[in-house]
């Protein structure tokens, strides 16, 4: 099949229409700028929508908070990885963005009063760590999908152009480096188009379906990250993932920690509760990060259960089923639904599940993507901008904390479009050429995957990596495991380059679609992988057997040789590493000290 | 029974694929199990409920298929309990 492809021009061009590129493009088009936002499915089905806890804003509507507080919270959450001026910037901003979403018609639960109602958090502190404080603004458990449709809905009073069902391939790049648009697929038509712009904004969200249990929707592919990575631009920190513990074996759907609040117990192919052993006083209600530990430890040891031996159980057959289906009414659909168990008579399986990515496209606050260069190791790359979980800020770190995510694509994806805006005022009218070469990369990948013969399968290459993944660098991670781990992701991402689809239609081409998606899934894959093998310390939610809490390293955290940020190259598949920004934009540094609740 | 394979329903069950891609997990999983059950072009009556279903908001089509709540719509229950059946039925 041969490709002709059609030149697009527009000011800006958004890939991704969750919360952080619809904010950007309210900017944008609010300018009067002419923008297209390209995306996969419906903007209102984008997966911001599963965000439910709410977002962060230090507006004080119960009881006293402040943006520096707010800005402790998130750095010691970090673990310190996190860069200070971006923090700083993020927790400043917060009131600002949550306040214009209420403009634009955002339903937020309400106080008495009128003001927004606001409730507490997980790591969200007064006073610097003091004593937990409301500070998560909600609408209801359906805080994301209230959040996308106040934004759709400014966007369409705004002008902004939704291309909708179109699937982003590859930037495009000149010889400087300037990024001048990208290449996309319409879904409807299989037709190829080049998106010709004086800003591109990456907006497409995390890549959680590189695990192969995940909580992520199937269309986190991470497109995004991976279309840079093959731009030649450095991932930073794609060791960070967030995991749950307990997903559904099999399927991710998250099993809510109120089951263990209810008395859920967890226990291993011998009926044994493990948890007594690992934390003789919380048992099953430890932390998360302990809880995890403690199943992959069993896994790993041989105690799994299931003919894989792959998985842990969690039994709330013990109480009353009264009790089950009042206080955990979803929990038995779930069970039944996606692992097939009636929960009343028998124990779920699950295991530790990932949840959100912390590394990505590296970011300034102002939204710019950096990369090492001659003069600075954050050199910013023209045209060229990225948001929300495919960026890295870094505001999360090495771990996030619950309601942060909602806040960085509402600060980031608004920041992101208004550097763009500047940016634009003073660019020349004319769109710089495109190179001649603009979209070689595109077509040569279409090509070959039209052409491919006696290839991999896609869906099971893709099983391979998500296999991989979970056993080699899950949430629990060991020096041997990471090592083979790298040479078995080599080899899937060689199966990767000579995938073969059977379809060769035009038309919604599924099988295509996934094939792309997979091109980008495995960038990140590999970049994970060998970013978590480098790094020797624990930090966050990068967490070593062979680096243990010790009084020299508490938490098993090194900051003499590892408080720095990693860069992977695809180029070379080689790693660099940057210093982490302490300093802040007007206060302190929050100074290094040991992360303990 | 299924409709013999014409272009225009293959292209309208390659777009309700496409469409089984959801905001939230859940949904694209109950949805992938129907398209292993159900590979083949659907009928029109078939990708006429699925299409009414698609077309409702994540969180609410979640609600139907969870048992939560019941739609009022009768056209689509049929298609609602294929949906529900649980792995291996």
């Amino acid at each position: 099949m041969s490709h002709k492809v059609t030149v697009r021009k527009f000011d800006a061009v958004i890939v991704g229409a969750g919360g952080a590129g619809l904010r950007a493009a309210i900017q944008l088009s609010e300018a009067g700028l002419k923008t297209a936002v390209l995306t996969k499915v419906f903007p209102t089905r984008s997966h911001t929508v599963a965000a439910q806890g709410g977002v962060a804003a230090s507006l004080g509507n119960s009881e006293e908070d402040h943006w520096h507080w707010h800005m402790y919270d998130t750095v010691k959450g970090s673990d310190w990885l996190g860069d200070q001026d971006a923090i700083e910037f993020m927790c400043r901003k917060a009131n600002e963005c949550v306040i214009e979403l209420e403009h634009y018609g955002m339903p937020f639960d309400r106080l008495d009063n009128g003001r927004i109602y606001q409730r507490p958090f997980g790591g969200h502190m007064s006073n610097f760590g003091e004593k937990p404080v409301r500070r998560s603004c909600a609408a209801a458990d359906r805080t994301g999908h209230a959040m996308l449709h106040a934004m759709y809905q400014r966007n369409v009073k705004v002008n902004t152009q939704f291309f909708v069902e179109w699937m982003a391939l590859d930037l495009i790049r000149d010889a400087e480096g300037e990024v001048l648009g990208v290449t996309a697929m319409e879904m409807e038509t299989g037709e190829i188009h080049a998106f010709h712009a004086k800003a591109t904004i990456f907006a497409t969200g995390g890549a959680g379906r590189i695990y192969y249990s995940s909580t992520n929707a199937f269309i986190n592919t991470g497109d995004g990250v991976g279309i840079a990575a093959r731009a030649g631009i450095p991932l930073e920190d794609m060791e960070f993932w967030q995991f749950h513990p307990t997903g559904v074996a099999g399927a991710g759907v998250l099993i809510t920690e109120g089951v263990r609040g209810e008395g859920g117990i967890l226990r291993n192919s011998a009926g044994e509760r493990f948890m007594e052993r690992y934390a003789p006083n919380a048992k099953d209600l430890a932390s998360r990060d302990v809880v995890s530990r403690a199943m992959v430890t069993e896994i790993n040891e041989g105690r799994g259960c299931g003919p894989n031996r792959d998985f842990v159980l969690l039994d709330i057959t013990h109480l009353p089923p009264e009790t089950i289906m009042k206080r955990l009414p979803g929990i038995h659909e779930i069970a039944l639904q996606f692992a097939g168990v009636d929960a009343l008579k028998e124990p779920i399986p699950v295991v530790p599940t990932c949840h959100y990515q912390m590394g990505g496209i590296p970011t300034n606050y102002l939204g710019q993507v950096v990369v090492p260069g001659k003069r600075s190791q954050n050199e910013i790359v023209p045209g060229f901008y990225a948001a929300g979980e495919c960026a890295c800020a870094s505001v999360h770190g090495a771990n996030r904390l619950g309601t942060n995510s909602l806040l960085d694509l509402l600060v980031f994806g608004k920041s992101a479009g208004e550097t763009a805006v500047e940016q634009l005022k003073n660019s020349p009218k004319a769109h710089k050429p495109l190179p001649e070469d603009a979209f070689a990369a595109t077509l040569a990948r279409l090509n070959r995957l039209d052409t491919q013969k006696g290839g991999a399968n896609v869906h099971e290459t893709r099983l391979e990596m998500q296999r991989t993944m979970q056993k080699h660098a899950g949430v629990f991670r060991f020096a041997d495991l990471l090592k083979d781990g790298v040479q078995k992701i080599l080899a899937v991402q060689k199966d990767v380059q000579r995938t073969e689809i059977k379809d060769k239609s035009k038309v919604f081409n599924t099988a295509r679609i996934e094939a792309l998606e997979l091109d980008n899934l495995i960038e990140v894959a590999v970049a994970t992988m060998v970013s978590a093998e480098a790094r020797k310390e624990s930090r966050g939610a990068h967490v070593r057997d062979d680096a243990p809490d010790t009084p020299e390293h508490p938490n098993g955290r090194d900051d003499t040789n590892w408080l720095k940020h990693t860069l992977w190259y695809k180029d070379g598949n080689r790693l660099d590493y940057k210093s982490v920004t302490l300093r802040p934009m007007s206060v302190e540094t929050i100074a290094l000290k040991k992360r303990a609740y | 029974m299924n409709e013999p394979m014409t272009e225009t329903g293959r292209v309208r069950t390659e777009k309700l694929r496409w469409h089984s891609r959801r905001a939230l997990l859940e949904l694209d999983l109950v949805l992938q199990r129907f398209w292993q059950r159900q590979p083949d072009i659907l009928g029109e009556r078939q990708a006429a409920q699925l299409e009414r279903l698609l077309a409702l908001e994540d969180h609410d089509l979640w609600d139907l298929l969870s048992g939560r709540c019941a739609s009022d719509d009768p056209t689509v229950q049929d298609m609602v309990a294929l949906l529900r059946q649980p792995a291996g039925n």
